[in-house]
């Protein structure tokens, strides 16, 4: 079932949630033990890599969109510190910052491991995750700005690709996770769906699936995961939005 | 077949004295290999050649890099004593939320405060800003990890022994903004070995600091 928060800003957990305390039994008719709820905006990608760990794990959710010209007093009293989505209410408890919540999810609802066991091989998988969020910034930095500041911008985007070829993806693996996605995958999301989009609206080229052809084939994989495909923001709406959204910034610079 | 854990160290790095508080909690005997930053050795760009930076823990050969990653590793592997995370997820986010934090913003800003250049005063405030929040999260806890120092203890307390350079290059009290974090800090270098024998004196770190300033053209 697509995801789209336009259509349906907000939807309930079923009767039927399967939230479980650390079991791998299926639910059919267990009775709601918890309710999980996720704050957050449509076209994130720090939203999508919660809603696809909670997908990947069978979990139920609410989702409330919040406006981030307007947060909601819940968003502020959940998250005092960074006052941003993604927040993961569990319990009535909140989790904040997106690497947070999805080792938080992994722990809780084992089933469909996110992060290896071995602890080399998990300390491995959380350098990249930790490499992925200390460039996520660089996405945003992009489509905020054009000439020398963008290509210095663009410098870092290539590099980071360099490294993702070079290093971290292995030579007949599908995913970083091996056979399966895990938790590096989800965190590298911002390149194979956000960084096309930037690039179309932005009039840039820096991917050239012939010069990274293990990260090429790494997107082609990632995005046909069918928790992936069936819970991408609409590209139409996206592109038409962050278009907009450049213009008004360049604009107001150059003012 | 006994264990062998080399740390690439840099002695005033923050980061390594988070992991060298860790092995000593352990009690984990290590080789300890000082890094010239200025002529990084071939051993460091081969274990960490993404970032070439230390800390770098070396494990029977295999290198871990980030220090809070080398800490869970550390807790992970050597989980017979001293756990340094809680053992509820929840407790356990939340302590991995404020680590996140302190890596986030006290060395980027602290830096700001003892270079010295046009943004200093502007760097002064977000530091204070960002001690009263660790120190409202403190609150009444012995340390942050409650009756035992943990991860969050570990990751924060390096940075105290900076404290007295910070305030020297910004000319500025930390104790009189925040009694409780300097009192919390004297509390984990007196009760805890490990954290006394990794932290040099603040002095010893104001005169690298002096050192590096000169070096960069700053003094």
């Amino acid at each position: 079932m697509r995801f789209n928060a336009l259509e349906s800003m907000s939807f309930f957990t079923s009767n039927n949630t399967n939230v479980n305390r650390g079991s791998t039994r299926k639910s059919t008719n267990l009775p709601t033990m918890a309710v999980v709820k996720l704050f957050g905006t449509w076209l994130s990608p720090y939203v999508y890599r919660v809603i696809w760990a909670l997908k990947l794990k069978g979990i139920s959710y609410e989702y409330i969109e919040e406006d981030l010209s307007n947060k909601s007093p819940l968003l502020l009293q959940y998250n005092p510190i960074h006052k941003k989505i993604p927040v993961l209410l569990h319990d009535g408890k909140p989790i904040c910052e997106s690497t947070v919540i999805l080792r938080y999810i992994d722990e809780i609802w084992p089933q469909n491991p996110l992060l290896p066991a071995d602890p080399y091989d998990r300390a491995v998988a959380l350098f990249w995750i930790k490499f992925a969020d200390d460039k996520s910034p660089l996405l945003s930095k992009l489509y905020r700005t054009e000439g020398e500041e963008q290509q210095a911008v663009v410098k870092e985007w290539l590099e980071m690709l360099e490294a993702m070829e070079e290093h971290a993806l292995i030579e007949g693996k599908k995913f970083f996770g091996g056979d399966e996605i895990n938790m590096v995958d989800i965190a590298f999301c911002m390149v194979a769906y956000w960084l096309g989009l930037i690039e179309d609206f932005a009039g840039l080229k820096i991917f050239e699936p012939h010069k990274f052809p293990r990260v090429s084939a790494w997107i082609q994989n990632f995005k046909s995961v069918p928790v992936i495909k069936d819970n991408l923001p609409d590209t139409d709406k996206m592109f038409a939005l962050m278009k907009h959204r450049r213009e008004m910034l360049l604009t107001s610079k150059s003012n | 077949m006994e264990d062998e854990v080399v740390l690439l160290d840099f002695w005033p790095s923050s980061f390594a004295m988070r992991v060298k508080i860790a092995l000593g909690e352990k009690g984990i005997k290590y080789k300890c290999k000082q890094e010239d930053l200025f002529n990084k050795s071939p051993l460091l760009l081969e274990m960490n050649p993404i970032h070439k930076k230390i800390p770098v823990l070396i494990h029977n050969g295999k290198p871990i890099s980030e220090s809070l990653i080398i800490l869970q590793y550390i807790d992970q592997v050597w989980n017979h004593k001293s756990p340094l995370l809680p053992s509820c997820p929840y407790q356990r986010s939340q302590a991995l939320f404020w680590a996140d934090y302190i890596d986030k913003k006290i060395y980027g800003i602290g830096r700001r405060v003892w270079m010295g250049k046009e943004d200093q005063e502007e760097a002064k405030e977000e530091l204070m800003q960002c001690l009263k929040t660790l120190e409202r999260e403190l609150g009444d806890k012995l340390y942050f990890g409650g009756q035992n120092i943990g991860v969050v203890d570990v990751a924060l307390v390096p940075f105290t022994t900076w404290f007295y350079s910070y305030e020297t290059c910004g000319n500025f009290s930390i104790e009189a903004g925040c009694p409780k974090l300097v009192a919390w800090a004297k509390r984990c270098k007196e009760n805890y070995r490990s954290v006394s024998e990794a932290l040099p004196h603040p002095l010893q770190i104001y005169e690298y600091v002096m050192e590096l300033k000169k070096r960069l053209g700053l003094v």
